[in-house]
């Protein structure tokens, strides 16, 4: 185990910084070039080639490419994400105020998704053919079909203005007044966990179905165990582990959808700020958010990976 | 019906031939969603080809008298706030639709078979740099990477298949990999070398022609993703220039008339939520249909 741990490591580790100088290069190599767009924003109308000469001495852009991704690197290792052209901040502080709001909506819905997802993909598979495996199926068609921008303005047309049950956008922090922050989370949370749960179920009902056809589960079942028994010790704890490989796959597609969600709910978190900054060509802060982001992503990957082969150890020896 | 296929019995493998053909008609349209899914895909297709016909008016042209009208029986679906005709604009963006979805498709699927061919083929060093670098790319959110590409690379039409594409590419390496991995141990591969066949010639004649089945599964449910994706990005903003018609970008012009014109907004999202569905449910069919796992339960 502790050979398979360290080798998952060193393959996280190697990802981790091909991400981040895929996210580097591919900022600086694309056209745009960050010190213009200072430039633009400071409203620097008589710039002279020598101002702009110390300006780019200033940011470290007169230095070779790997020379700034070191230093980029080695600010990041200090907690050193560098300052934003457009809210004059450093990004650290705007990331600090932002992160706990998209963590509070991102976790909320990915700890639902997984509950309801597994559920309905189990009871899916059991009950093959089924009414409930027609709902859940359909459920789940739809819930991979709809785009969540959209199912966002319908649930704010539906329940937010025409019913007027919801407030329609805004957050507020569960600490200041629960209820509200509740309120308010129930629609950007319905909408993120809704492809999410569509995608889980679909999963785990497939997986199931594959278990289900075991030679090891019919031989369960002849032998006259109880329906619990077969189901909970044999169907389960073979037909979930792929399930939980897809964890990273499930949070990935959360963090990009609540970069839209965010915006159609006017929520004041990273998704929002990623989005402003994008198009304010805010390169520092886009850079950070992405790295922030697959970082994330691949710290649960590892983790799914050392679960999974803690649950099932013939990946240990693959 | 089998007299039609005669000229194919001249060959041994016919017989086979054939059953696999009708076990393939069976499978593909034994379920309702699938045949629902082919046709809305088909009509979308003829709708996308035929616009100018098919349109009532002219998508862009604007006719501010006529704006914010509600459905009636000359607008059929209202216009929008500066009084274009929105069916003729929803037929418009059905092309917009289709040529993302097929464009940022193909850049993903060439791109990442080409990588998951050369991965699984040579194995060794090249397999762990590409792979390592496919996980890296995958660890980003889609949305989210495309984005950033597609606002970098300066917007437009072209520049989002482009970033839509190579955000979806990092899937098709993977399960190609996967495939050619276990497609390369076949004997036919040693044959062809033992032939005296070049690396190239092996990759290209053997092992991608017999690694498609899953890659149509995927490309199917990707021509959905991207799609999708698009919708998102234009409704973010970043699709293609105005006046040009995407649906996505038509939820987000709607959006603010949501209170006394809900269609505005609404009913381009049906259309992307049918479209998306309908590719879905062709790729599930068709992978009920190609899996080798499936054969002989259904």
């Amino acid at each position: 185990m502790t050979t398979y741990i360290t080798r998952r490591l060193i393959q996280a580790l190697v990802v981790l910084i091909l991400i981040s100088l895929m996210v580097f290069f591919a900022m600086r190599t694309l056209p745009g070039d960050p010190l213009m767009i200072y430039i633009v924003e400071q409203d620097i109308s008589h710039i002279t080639p020598e101002l702009e000469a110390q300006l780019r001495h200033e940011f470290g852009l007169d230095k070779s490419l790997i020379l700034q991704y070191f230093d980029w690197m080695w600010g990041l290792f200090r907690g050193d994400m560098g300052l934003s052209i457009h809210y004059r901040e450093s990004v650290r502080t705007l990331m600090a105020e932002r992160i706990p709001v998209t963590l509070h909506l991102g976790l909320l819905s990915f700890i639902i998704s997984s509950v309801l997802g597994i559920t309905a993909g189990m009871v899916a598979a059991l009950r093959r053919g089924g009414a409930l495996d027609n709902i859940v199926t359909s459920f789940s068609n739809f819930g991979i079909s709809v785009p969540h921008f959209w199912l966002g303005i319908l649930m704010i047309y539906a329940l937010g203005l025409y019913l007027g049950w919801l407030p329609i956008q805004g957050y507020t922090s569960p600490f200041d007044d629960f209820w509200m922050s509740t309120k308010q989370l129930i629609m950007p949370v319905f909408v993120l966990a809704t492809w999410a749960m569509a995608f889980v179920s679909r999963q785990a009902r497939s997986s199931l179905l594959e278990v289900v056809r075991q030679d090891y589960v019919r031989t369960a079942w002849s032998k006259g165990l109880r329906e619990r028994t077969v189901v909970l010790r044999h169907v389960l704890k073979n037909g979930l582990i792929p399930v939980v490989t897809v964890m990273g796959v499930q949070l990935s597609h959360i963090i990009g959808g609540s970069v839209i969600i965010e915006n159609v709910f006017n929520i004041p978190g990273v998704g929002r700020l990623m989005v402003a900054s994008v198009f304010g060509q805010d390169f520092q802060v886009v850079q950070t958010g992405i790295l922030i982001a697959g970082v994330a992503v691949v710290v649960v990957n590892f983790f799914v990976d050392i679960s999974y082969g803690w649950l099932d150890p013939r990946i240990r020896y693959h | 019906m089998e007299r039609k296929l005669a000229p194919e019995r001249e060959f041994s493998e016919a017989k086979p031939r054939v059953s696999e053909f009708r076990r393939f008609v069976r499978v593909m349209f034994k379920r309702g969603v699938v045949v629902f899914g082919l046709m809305v895909i088909l009509i979308t297709i003829v709708t996308a080809i035929f616009a100018p016909q098919i349109a009532p008016y002219n998508p862009n042209k604007t006719d501010l008298r006529n704006a914010l009208l509600q459905p009636n029986s000359e607008h059929l679906l209202g216009t929008d706030a500066l009084g274009r005709d929105t069916l003729s604009r929803m037929i418009f963006g059905a092309q917009v639709a289709l040529l993302v979805g097929l464009m940022a498709t193909g850049v993903a699927a060439s791109l990442g078979m080409t990588l998951g061919l050369i991965a699984g083929y040579f194995g060794g060093i090249i397999y762990m740099i590409i792979m390592r670098l496919v996980d890296a790319l995958m660890a980003f959110p889609i949305i989210l990477l495309s984005l950033v590409l597609a606002v970098l690379l300066g917007g437009g039409l072209t520049n989002i298949m482009i970033a839509v594409g190579i955000g979806l590419s990092a899937t098709y390496a993977r399960v190609m990999c996967g495939t050619v991995l276990s497609v390369r141990e076949n004997e036919y591969v040693l044959a062809a070398r033992t032939s005296g066949a070049g690396n190239l010639r092996i990759m290209l004649r053997h092992i991608l022609m017999n690694c498609f089945p899953p890659m149509i599964v995927l490309i199917t449910i990707n021509m959905g993703s991207a799609i999708m994706i698009e919708a998102a990005l234009s409704y973010l903003g970043v699709g293609i220039a105005p006046p040009g018609t995407a649906w996505g970008s038509m939820v987000t012009d709607g959006y603010r008339y949501l209170l006394t014109h809900p269609t505005l907004a609404l009913v381009p999202g049906v259309a992307i939520m049918l479209v998306v569905f309908s590719f879905n449910m062709v790729g599930d069919g068709l992978r009920d249909t190609l899996d080798p796992r499936l054969r002989g339960t259904i």
